[in-house]
């Protein structure tokens, strides 16, 4: 497949998101992966994306599109998928295009109240993609730590006060969770970089099974940065190593997809966004090389891991 | 002639199942339920159901699962009780409320804690309030049949609603009955045609399901969740009749014994129903007025069709088998008790609360409540507003 844009957008403008949402912007860009003879149902968790494009009597949606609750859109996506495949052995789907299933998931609904869903959806091998847009907190809430949030970032619930100064854990693995489960497909992937996003979902679309993609997703309103910037900084989250970009196949197999052979210092990613602010204070110099070490030792066992399996070959499906 | 076997109570329900071409399976396990998943794990096995099972991580994702699948117009199924009915709470209400016609098989057993598997109505009766159609069978035979009554009233397109059946856990989930079973063409024709949802999830039509209303739409949201369960007043009677003509039995919103001249009438839900009415009978032989009322819809509350059959009565015990801490009563209670309030002759309502956990009612004490309930009418009051039967002082 060659990638070739515009495509139809399947995400009508006039929904309420902010401006410069990183949500949305990765909606359109996943959806691009959608070739014409094609459709997808899409199956969200309560959250921004659901709230913002949703309101009654209006809806941003030109696919079909199903939200229940916040911790099961694993399990709404595999009943979908289920049922489809059920109706179609029996004759009763009348659809001209293929249906895919997409779910969307923010951090909150796939680190932490989503996990056991998307755990027993992955065990159990339903052809779906599952998206996880990442803006490190539950934003919808109004900017609460989350599983994903990183290491020092202020949130509401993670204050930075004269004792505590932001989140004291580190992030979840999560491609390192979903890859355990040996699905055909888990990936990372950056708006700000959107062929390669845009490449990843049509592989996940292509894969013989489960596929997870997650998604880093600037947030203006919660990362405190300007509007402007969301594209810039969900660069400089690959450019610094912070999220590297790489593929897991059969929870085997990795491939960065974006070497960052010389990575840009870890502080010009950090200072854009005032989540960060007090990191900048020269007393905070410590906690930086700690998070840009942390991130480093990561890169470099994502290397040691992709040349010690490059060996294994590549399924036909993942050449797009 | 119909076909007649043996079928516990689990098994019954597996069966119904699959004579109803369901689409979609999901279930977790849970004692007393986990016998219909078996069974049906066998059916989809053997090839005898072509459904597809998803075996959950959960009972939320159980309900999640068949919700959604429904929404494609699939026909659906799940069964839970107790602590998996509890896990599934926030999900009842989001299937009433995209009206998704699932059915769910409740095989009632008691809430933890003490934790506790055997039956009683805790689990059903909390999700009273959450927009489903609940049926409650009083023997094996009423389990099989009320699947296909409940895959009739909730597919109908003016109801729209998910539906329970529920049955006695190991009373009727594990007791082997004689069951008559209906011919896979009567059931066919009986049950409504596919997609079983009005607007099925399409590419080429799309919707969206499950959207945010803010205070300018959610209430007429939830009122026309009101509409339809008003609407399955109707329905149900209708539906419940045209499987009377097609299985040859006898089906109403009730089943009732000997109330005509009644001076006492009991009210039960499940399988007590049956005890209350064998021991009815032993004390009409003796010259008592009693009588007996199995109730086998209690969502919607079927109210003006009970005002007609219990106004004759001048006692009436409602037998609650759970408990609603610090209310006045139990739910059947506070319904029937709200039921005449405004009825011109009121009839004397108390509460008989009896079985939790399991806990057997003998006929002894089946006997005693009756006799109970002829003591208030010949006395013209209420000792005990609420009665606790079967329980160490």
């Amino acid at each position: 497949m060659s990638i070739s844009l515009p495509k139809p957008e399947y995400l009508a403008p006039g929904h309420a998101a902010c401006q410069g949402c990183g949500a949305t912007l990765i909606v359109r860009q996943v959806l691009m992966a959608l070739e014409p003879d094609e459709a997808a149902v899409i199956v969200t968790a309560t959250g921004c994306l659901e709230v913002v494009t949703t309101i009654y009597p209006r809806t941003s949606w030109r696919l079909p599109f199903v939200h229940l609750a916040f911790e099961n859109a694993a399990a709404a996506a595999s009943g979908i998928e289920t049922a489809l495949k059920v109706l179609k052995r029996k004759g009763l789907l009348k659809e001209k295009k293929k249906m895919h299933v997409i779910a969307i998931a923010g951090d909150g609904g796939t680190f932490d109240i989503g996990l056991q869903a998307l755990s027993g959806a992955l065990e159990r091998g339903h052809k779906f993609v599952y998206i996880c847009y990442d803006n490190e907190a539950y934003m919808n809430t109004g900017i609460q730590r989350s599983g994903a949030t990183p290491y020092r970032a202020w949130t509401t619930t993670t204050p930075v006060g004269k004792k505590i100064p932001g989140k004291p854990q580190f992030k979840k693995n999560l491609a390192g969770i979903a890859a355990a489960h040996e699905i055909p497909y888990v990936a990372t992937a950056s708006p700000g970089y959107h062929v390669d996003l845009i490449r990843k979902v049509r592989r996940a679309l292509n894969a013989p099974g489960p596929a997870l993609l997650h998604i880093i997703c600037p947030c203006p309103t919660g990362w405190r940065h300007d509007p402007s910037k969301t594209v810039e900084i969900a660069r400089l989250a690959v450019q610094t190593r912070f999220f590297p970009l790489y593929e897991i196949l059969y929870g085997r197999k990795y491939i960065i997809t974006m070497p960052v052979p010389k990575p840009l210092p870890i502080i010009d990613y950090l200072k854009l966004q005032g989540r960060y602010a007090h990191l900048l204070r020269p007393e905070m110099k410590g906690e930086v090389e700690k998070l840009e070490k942390a991130v480093n030792d990561f890169y470099k066992w994502l290397e040691r891991m992709a040349e010690a399996t490059k060996d294994i070959p590549l399924p036909s499906w993942y050449h797009v | 002639m119909a076909k007649v076997i043996g079928l516990t109570g689990d098994e019954a329900v597996a069966y119904a199942v699959k004579q109803c071409d369901v689409d979609v399976i999901a279930a977790y396990p849970i004692t007393p339920q986990t016998v219909i998943v078996e069974t049906l794990g066998e059916f989809v096995a053997n090839g005898e159901l072509d459904a597809e099972m998803v075996h959950v991580e959960s009972e939320h994702s159980a309900l999640s699962v068949v919700t959604a699948a429904a929404l494609t117009g699939a026909r659906v199924f799940t069964a839970t009780c107790s602590q998996g009915l509890a896990l599934m709470f926030e999900i009842l209400y989001i299937t009433s409320g995209v009206r998704a016609p699932v059915v769910m098989a409740v095989a009632n057993r008691a809430l933890s804690a003490p934790i506790n598997i055997h039956a009683d109505h805790s689990d059903s009766m909390g999700a009273r309030d959450s927009g489903w159609i609940q049926l409650y069978a009083e023997n094996v035979q009423e389990v099989y049949d009320m699947i296909f009554m409940a895959y009739k009233i909730a597919e109908n397109r003016d109801v729209l609603l998910p539906t329970m059946v529920c049955l006695d856990g190991f009373t009727l989930t594990h007791t082997l009955e004689r069951v008559e079973m209906l011919d896979d063409e009567v059931a066919k024709k009986y049950l409504p045609p596919k997609p079983t949802y009005p607007y099925p999830i399409s590419a080429e039509k799309p919707a969206t399901y499950g959207s945010l209303a803010l205070p300018d739409y959610y209430f007429e949201f939830k009122m026309q969740q009101q509409d339809a369960m008003n609407k399955a007043k109707e329905v149900i009677p209708k539906a419940m009749e045209e499987f009377s003509k097609v299985s040859g039995r006898e089906y109403d919103q009730f089943k009732a014994y000997a109330i005509e001249d009644a001076d006492v009438i009991t009210v039960a839900l499940g399988s007590t129903g049956g005890t209350m009415r064998s021991v009815a009978r032993e004390l009409r032989k003796q010259g008592y007025k009693v009588g007996s009322l199995t109730l086998r819809v209690y969502r919607p509350f079927p109210a003006e069709a009970l005002m007609e059959a219990l106004s004759g009565a001048k006692v009436i015990l409602a037998m609650d088998r759970t408990l609603s801490f610090g209310a006045i009563g139990g739910p059947l209670f506070e319904d029937l008790r709200t039921l005449f309030y405004d009825a011109e002759k009121r009839p004397l309502i108390a509460d008989i609360v009896y079985g939790l956990g399991g806990r057997d009612l003998t006929p002894a004490e089946a006997k005693a409540i009756f006799k109970y309930g002829l003591e208030i009418a010949k006395s013209g009051r209420i000792p005990e507003l609420v009665k606790y039967v079967g329980v160490r002082e």
